[in-house]
């Protein structure tokens, strides 16, 4: 295990950013720490780094345990949100500057620093203070700076977080291929569920403090083992339902839900891609108006409302919706493939319910 | 406890030490003393020695030279920084950067100079001597000079203000049919005036304090010319320790009102300028 | 901060502004009464210095400089100024580091105590040394029975003088240190520096023109205290005097005029030479500002090509 963390916690004042989280990473593994804004996650890294102390709990890297471990013996290579490079120093200082704490000798501090210029695209630029550089480029400033010492782990805070979008989908296509050939364990933060989704090979997921799931992309989006964890990836329809007769209903919706008492309320929850849609009025069981159509690209997110008022959202590709010949405004009738019930608090979700015939999703879809 | 403010970065004890040790023997140590001399004069005492005839007379000419040479400063200076904020004229770079002359010159030199210009013979003073003028031995060389030495306080902390002034409102009540006149007054000055105060405020301490450049011009005339300052040179000079004290005392207490007035108002500011 | 001028240091915006603007005729009347006042207060002052010192000619100029008395006021001076400069710039350094990069409670009430000597009167910052080492002072027959002179010594105007300029370091160095945050430390912290190397090769730098001020402005105030100096020293005429004690002692001569002029122009100089200095360094500062502003604007995207 390159890092372990056993139940930390860190409060501030009263409350508890970090409240009992417990996770490992594999060596060599790309692990995203994901999460809304506050969620804890940044300071969870930190307190890795050792930026931040836990109030509790231990922190191990590398089977050792390093909460009293200052910061800069812990071998880790941090990069900032804001890069924190050294406004002072030219690009080659700042990517040297680890190296010469460590009194590498001169030779193998400009062998080091040539190596990391060449991989991360900055020849030319040594010469350059920050100011002088892109954001991109001083994003890859700030990596090559952590790297130089060869650190045991390396720590990313919200990496992408201050660049364009165009250059944000680039940087992580990168980021993939520079863990591929380095294979340092590597932690990044995120809010931005799409990026873990893409580019981690397991995701951390916190909220308020706690840690709600960790799996692998895959495994947050097919099976979410909270109602947090389903809505934070990807969309989900939801909906809360009351049980009459075994069958939890809202308006016109029905779902067979065994083994609830008549009277219970539930909430139910549905992905885009299990609403399905036909021309065909009589086909499906619901009737509904498409009230918008979103453009994404290759797929289309529907926006479709029923009689009742409900609007679902439900997701189909560009020739599909061609042959079905739809438009807004047009009255289509539609089905729920498969749904599951959600519950409020921790525990697992009752598996999804398959109504009719189950077509797989596949990884990285984010509506 | 861990999770009290953790600060990765090393040095607090250190500094946080060395910083208070520092001030400790160079400053609260040596106004502990000044405090403990004072308290160990019998009020009636003290009260005779502040009431005496020529300390009074030196308050009342420090205040009031003080307060005249600051509210000078209130106005020109505000109108100098305004000048240099809003203009282009030649030479503006050369009298931006010697606003602050009075600050960087000993006051001894300032005292000599202006005692110079103003005399009989001086370039002004030929000129105004005449007129009944007289800029050297007299209260009005001690409101010369103050002005003098106070000058900056108001335009440096009025420059960065101007400067910042979102010009947008200017044109806002341009556009809604204001003329520069009225825009001035009903918009302009009320969120200058606050600045202009604190400038004014710091003007008036410092002038409050100040010894170097009056001796020089006012010939430190007791009753007539006397600053408190120069009184309690007079005190110090003449073994009268208790006297220099309890005056000394008198007019830190002023100063430091004067401070804790510029704090508050600067509060007062920073609550309009969010 | 009672007393102090705030340093327009990288204050931003530059001052030119186009729009609405006043009608000519007031524009130009209030430049003249602007320029009327400085000159009046600044630019007359300054020629005056300089032309009376040059009454007698530039040779006279030269003698009364190298007077012998005059000599040992320079040293003096120099030597003031040699050490309370440098214990200030420890100490600047040190309450800077404490309140820009840490939290604690208490903060305003240090900041305040380091503005204290800008509330105090320049004869009051004597008096106070006078009662503790004086005579009759607190100290004082400890130090007589020990034969040690601080007051009416060099060392109590050392004393005076670096209780006096104490605040003009810290006060540039504190907004500067805040405003660079604490980041650029912490990257260095992770990339295994301790303390004395990230202040060293980090924070220092990123310092450095807001020190240099706070340097220039504390030997300005240094080399020309008056009031202070004044009531803690003798008097003595080639021992205890500094320059502008020394300035004061001419001018009372009633043939001292032009050398008293002489001497007082040395300072005046110096007090050009700050301020060009610190003109310089506000230039540079806002250099660097603009210079960040505008590759801020313009970070440019370009293709990454994934490492080969």
């Amino acid at each position: 295990m390159s890092i372990e963390l056993k139940n930390v916690t860190k409060l501030f004042g009263e409350t508890p950013a970090v409240n009992d989280v417990s996770f490992s990473v594999k060596e060599g593994e790309l692990m995203a720490l994901l999460g809304p804004s506050g969620g804890g996650k940044t300071t969870v890294l930190r307190m890795i780094a050792g930026l931040e102390l836990p109030t509790s709990g231990d922190l191990f890297i590398r089977g050792q345990r390093v909460n009293d471990i200052p910061v800069r013996k812990r071998n880790i290579g941090f990069v900032f949100q804001n890069y924190a490079l050294f406004k002072n120093m030219t690009v080659l200082k700042n990517i040297a500057f680890g190296l010469k704490i460590k009194k590498w000798k001169r030779a193998d501090i400009e062998a080091r620093a040539a190596e990391l210029l060449e991989l991360l695209g900055l020849k030319g630029l040594e010469k350059r203070y920050p100011h002088q550089l892109s954001g991109g480029q001083r994003q890859r400033v700030a990596i090559a700076r952590a790297l130089a010492p060869k650190p045991t782990v390396m720590l990313l805070d919200e990496p992408f977080g201050a660049v364009d979008a165009k250059i944000r989908q680039e940087l992580r296509e990168w980021l993939v291929h520079l863990h591929h050939d380095l294979n340092v364990t590597t932690l990044f933060v995120t809010h931005d569920q799409e990026e873990a989704m893409e580019v981690s090979d397991r995701i951390v997921i916190f909220s308020r403090g706690k840690l709600e799931q960790i799996g692998t992309p895959r495994e947050v989006y097919e099976q979410p083992t909270n109602e947090f964890v389903a809505q934070f990836i990807g969309v989900m329809n939801t909906v809360e339902v009351e049980i009459q007769g075994g069958i939890g209903r809202l308006g016109e919706l029905e779902f067979p839900t065994p083994g609830h008492p008549d009277g219970a309320r539930l909430r139910i929850g549905f992905r885009p891609y299990a609403v399905q849609v036909s021309s065909d009025l009589t086909q499906f069981r619901y009737r509904a108006v498409l009230r918008r159509t979103y453009f994404l690209g290759i797929m289309l997110r529907l926006e479709l409302e029923l009689p009742s008022g409900l609007i679902l959202r439900s997701r189909i590709s560009k020739e599909e919706y061609a042959q079905l010949g739809l438009s807004d405004g047009r009255e289509v009738s539609l089905q729920i493939r498969t749904y599951r019930v959600l519950a409020r608090d921790t525990g697992a979700l009752a598996p999804e319910v398959q109504a009719f015939y189950d077509l797989p999703p596949s990884v990285g879809e984010n509506i | 406890m861990a999770d009290k403010k953790f600060n990765p970065l090393p040095g607090f004890g250190l500094t946080m030490g060395y910083t208070l040790l520092y001030l400790s023997v160079l400053v609260l140590l040596p106004l502990a003393g000044l405090f403990l001399k004072a308290f160990q004069i019998s009020w009636a005492d003290f009260w005779q020695l502040i009431t005496d005839a020529r300390a009074i007379a030196a308050f009342k000419l420090t205040l009031g030279a003080s307060l005249l040479a600051a509210s000078v400063n209130a106005v020109f200076g505000a109108l100098l920084a305004w000048v240099l904020v809003r203009y282009q004229f030649f030479g503006k770079r050369i009298i931006d950067a010697l606003v602050d002359f009075p600050f960087a010159l000993p006051t001894a030199v300032a005292g000599l100079t202006l005692c110079s210009l103003f005399g009989a013979n001086g370039w002004l003073g030929r000129h105004l001597v005449p007129l009944g003028i007289k800029g050297t031995y007299t209260p009005l060389a001690v409101v010369i000079a103050l002005t003098f030495v106070g000058l900056p306080f108001v335009v440096r902390t009025l420059q960065p203000v101007l400067q910042n002034m979102e010009q947008e409102v200017e044109e806002a009540a341009a556009t809604l049919g204001a003329s520069r006149v009225r825009t001035f007054v009903q918009i302009l000055a009320p969120t200058i005036f606050p600045t202009v105060l604190t400038g004014f405020a710091l003007a008036f301490a410092r002038a409050v304090g100040e010894y170097g450049s009056v001796t020089f011009v006012s010939g430190n005339l007791p009753y007539k010319t006397e600053i408190v300052p120069s009184l309690i040179v007079y005190q110090l000079e003449e073994h009268n320790i208790a006297a220099a004290t309890a005056i000394a005392a008198v007019l830190m207490v002023i100063s430091f009102s004067i401070l804790g007035a510029i704090n508050w108002l600067e509060g007062r500011v920073g609550k309009f300028n969010d | 901060m009672a007393g102090a001028v705030k340093s327009n240091l990288g204050s931003g915006r530059s001052a030119y502004r186009r729009g609405t603007a006043e009608p000519p005729f007031i524009k130009w009347t209030l430049i003249f009464i602007a320029l009327a006042f400085a000159l009046l207060f600044l630019l007359l002052p300054l020629a005056n210095v300089f032309y009376e010192a040059m009454g007698r000619g530039f040779a006279f100029y030269l003698k009364s400089l190298s007077e012998p008395d005059t000599h040992s006021a320079i040293r003096l001076t120099l030597l003031i100024a040699a050490i309370s400069v440098p214990l200030n710039l420890v100490f600047g350094l040190a309450a800077a580091w404490a309140i820009a990069k840490f939290e604690f409670r208490g903060k305003a009430m240090l900041t305040t105590l380091i503005d204290l000597p800008f509330a105090v009167s320049p004869v009051v910052s004597g008096l106070v040394f006078v009662l503790l080492f004086g005579l009759q002072g607190y100290f004082g027959a400890w130090l007589d029975e020990h034969d040690i002179r601080i007051i009416f010594a060099v060392p109590g105007m050392v004393l005076a003088t670096t209780f006096v300029t104490f605040p003009f370091v810290a006060r540039e160095l504190i907004p500067v240190m805040r405003e660079t945050g604490s980041e650029q430390e912490q990257a260095a912290l992770t990339l295994g520096a301790n303390g004395w190397q990230t202040f060293w090769h980090v924070t220092l730098p990123s310092v450095k023109w807001g020190l240099l001020y706070g340097v220039i402005l504390c030997n300005a105030r240094a080399m020309g205290e008056y009031g202070a100096v004044y009531v803690v020293s003798a008097h003595i005429m080639g021992r205890t005097e500094t320059m502008s004690l020394r300035v004061a002692s001419l001018y009372e001569d009633p043939q001292g005029g032009p050398a008293a002029f002489a001497l007082a122009s040395l300072l005046a100089l110096l007090a050009l030479v700050t301020l060009g200095l610190k003109t310089f360094v506000e230039w540079k500062t806002q250099r660097n500002f603009d210079l960040a502003q505008r590759s801020a604007e313009s970070a440019k995207p370009e293709t990454i090509r994934a490492p080969a």
